[in-house]
């Protein structure tokens, strides 16, 4: 997995996974940081971990468990007041479906 | 009053509660403070002076009604990733220009309810992700002790608040060493505290595995005043642990008797300051005249540790960061349909460092990586706190530097990112295993701070504690202020 270099192919394709618009300029700067990165990270590949359980958490917490009680809750204005653009309480986007 | 700048929170604390000096007298004197150097050192995004009068007014009332609480009337510095209700809440990003949460962060609610100075939201890399503070999307915050050095980061100006006296105290971040970093660069002192012992509810999610809220000081004494004022559960942080929280300002004092100091040979790296590890070897020479016992450690996986960050922080981002979509709130750049709206508002409101990281954390998870990266980085991670937690049944906190190196001039690391991640190789691994950390001033190198680290055994902040205090007490680094009028007068 080292010394591979991303192509623009593959940083196009994490950058729409990510919702990340990119400049072409900016293609061919993360093509290059990105894989210098990685290159680095890779090195992680030589540990043995094989008989090792992946990290869950690092604190012994249990099930948070809590009473399903009704609580005040913040008013709908409040929610919405930094909506960019909203209609009857709801938050307003392009239609996704014709 | 401007001696009241040089006091430390518990001494105004003293004085506020003999009724010797007032909270607005407190105010005006950290406001003409900022008034003074701020266009210098740009700690803050937004200055709150008018909820800060508020709050004084409010003090003083609450002072002679005997209802005072450990933060009264003392002014506080907030890193602008902390959501307030009645100042905007940037993240160090242009993407929350103009924001305003509708609730305050649980820390800051607590502050609040005490009537604590909010002096203003100080600098932050653009959402906590950064070393230098040079990623906000704002401003350059300035070193006191250089004004053409960085800080530190991410929470560089919430150290150089503190550093700069315009606050007694404030709250940062920390993910990697966030707080411990810029502490150290700006030669003052900072707390991580254990995950779980501060709510993050209102603390804008970097990575959620990592991330813990603490306070930055001029003295250990301070930190622990500020550590017992925002420590403790809370129903709307599921990840905030329900223990018993120490009078940690009662814990400080005393020697180092029986103490047993950890000090890892994994700590001395290649590309190392020299002037940081004479700095630090002399620390530790300190600490065993104190009484204490050094003990030879061995961390093993500390090589690790960047590496493994690098894939699990990014990760986490990438999934937090899917949040800022343009419908909600923030910045949103509406074309003919939603999906170019999101490209167009996450490609034009993010800066290089967080685009960055998402790309780097959504390569990490995706299809026919995740196993080799993530699920292989989180393996090493156990590995890592599995070294911790074998060194700390043979002692009771380690010993280290804070940075390999003190502060670097602006810009000097902007080209390699890799470089500057380098910043944090021994912050990162108290993140790993949750446990805390912190930094105390140690030395000095050509002028600029050097700085310890003394990690403990989690939930254990109050060993930690008392051992920075013996070493602080005992030695003279944090008695010097940085020179930062004299640097004034010659730039104007």
């Amino acid at each position: 997995m080292s010394d591979k270099k991303l192509s623009l192919e593959e940083v196009d394709h994490v950058a729409m996974l990510a919702r990340l618009g990119l400049e072409p300029d900016e293609r061919e700067m993360m093509r290059e940081q990105l894989s210098s990165i990685l290159d680095h990270i890779s090195l992680l590949q030589s540990v043995d971990t094989s008989a090792i359980p992946p990290t869950a958490q690092v604190i012994t917490l249990q099930n948070q468990m809590r009473a399903d009680d009704v609580h005040d809750s913040l008013s709908l204005d409040e929610v919405m007041k930094n909506a960019p653009d909203s209609e009857d309480g709801m938050f307003k986007v392009r239609a996704v479906l014709e | 009053m401007s001696e009241l700048i040089n006091r430390s929170a518990v001494e105004l604390r003293d004085l506020l509660d003999n009724g010797e000096i007032s909270a607005v007298d407190v105010l005006d004197a950290h406001l003409a403070r900022v008034e003074a150097v701020e266009a210098s050192v740009n700690a803050f995004i937004t200055i709150t002076d008018d909820v800060a009068r508020a709050q004084a007014q409010a003090a003083d009332q609450r002072i002679k009604n005997g209802t005072a609480g450990p933060m009264t009337g003392i002014p506080v510095g907030l890193k602008d990733i902390l959501c307030t209700t009645d100042a905007p809440t940037t993240a160090g990003s242009k993407l929350l220009e103009g924001y305003r949460s509708p609730y305050d962060a649980t820390v800051v609610k607590m502050l609040r309810e005490q009537d604590a100075l909010f002096i203003g939201k100080a600098n932050t890399d653009e959402f906590a992700m950064g070393s230098s503070t040079e990623h906000s999307a704002y401003q350059f915050t300035s070193n006191p002790w250089k004004l053409d050095h960085v800080p530190g980061g991410s929470s560089g100006g919430s150290a150089a608040a503190v550093s700069a006296q315009e606050v007694s105290v404030s709250l940062g971040s920390d993910t990697g060493g966030s707080i411990r970093q810029p502490a150290g660069f700006c030669g003052v002192v900072g707390l991580k505290p254990t995950y779980g012992r501060v709510s993050r509810f209102g603390l804008i999610a970097f990575a959620s595995s990592l991330d813990q809220i603490g306070p930055f000081a001029r003295s250990v004494e301070d930190a622990a005043l500020l550590l017992g004022a925002i420590s403790g559960k809370d129903p709307n942080d599921a990840t905030s642990v329900d223990t018993a929280i120490p009078d940690y300002r009662a814990t400080l004092g005393g020697d180092l008797t029986g103490v047993r100091v950890g000090v890892a040979e994994e700590y001395q790296i290649d590309g190392m300051d020299s002037r940081v590890e004479e700095s630090v070897k002399q620390a530790i020479g300190e600490l065993e005249k104190l009484g204490a016992e050094i003990v030879p450690i061995s961390l093993p996986h500390t090589e690790h540790a960047l590496a493994t960050y690098y894939i699990i922080a990014p990760a986490e981002a990438s999934a937090n960061l899917a949040r800022f979509d343009g419908v909600k709130y923030g910045m949103s750049l509406a074309q003919d349909n939603l999906l170019d709206t999101y490209l167009q508002t996450r490609g034009k409101g993010f800066g290089p460092e967080v685009k960055r990281r998402i790309m780097l954390g959504t390569y990490a998870l995706s299809s026919g990586y995740y196993d080799a990266y993530y699920v292989q980085a989180q393996k090493v991670r156990t590995l890592i706190k599995r070294d911790f937690d074998e060194a700390f049944q043979n002692v009771d906190v380690i010993a280290a530097p804070t940075s390999p190196t003190v502060s670097f001039q602006r810009g000097a690391r902007s080209a390699d990112p890799m470089q500057m991640y380098l910043s944090d190789v021994f912050t990162i691994p108290a993140n790993m295993a949750g446990i805390p950390g912190i930094a105390v001033p140690c030395g000095f190198a050509d002028g600029l701070p050097v700085s310890l680290q003394f990690m403990g055994r989690a939930f254990d902040e109050a060993t930690v504690l008392r051992v920075a205090h013996a070493y602080e007490q005992n030695t003279e680094w944090h008695t010097s202020n940085p020179p930062l009028d004299a640097q004034i007068s010659t730039a104007s």
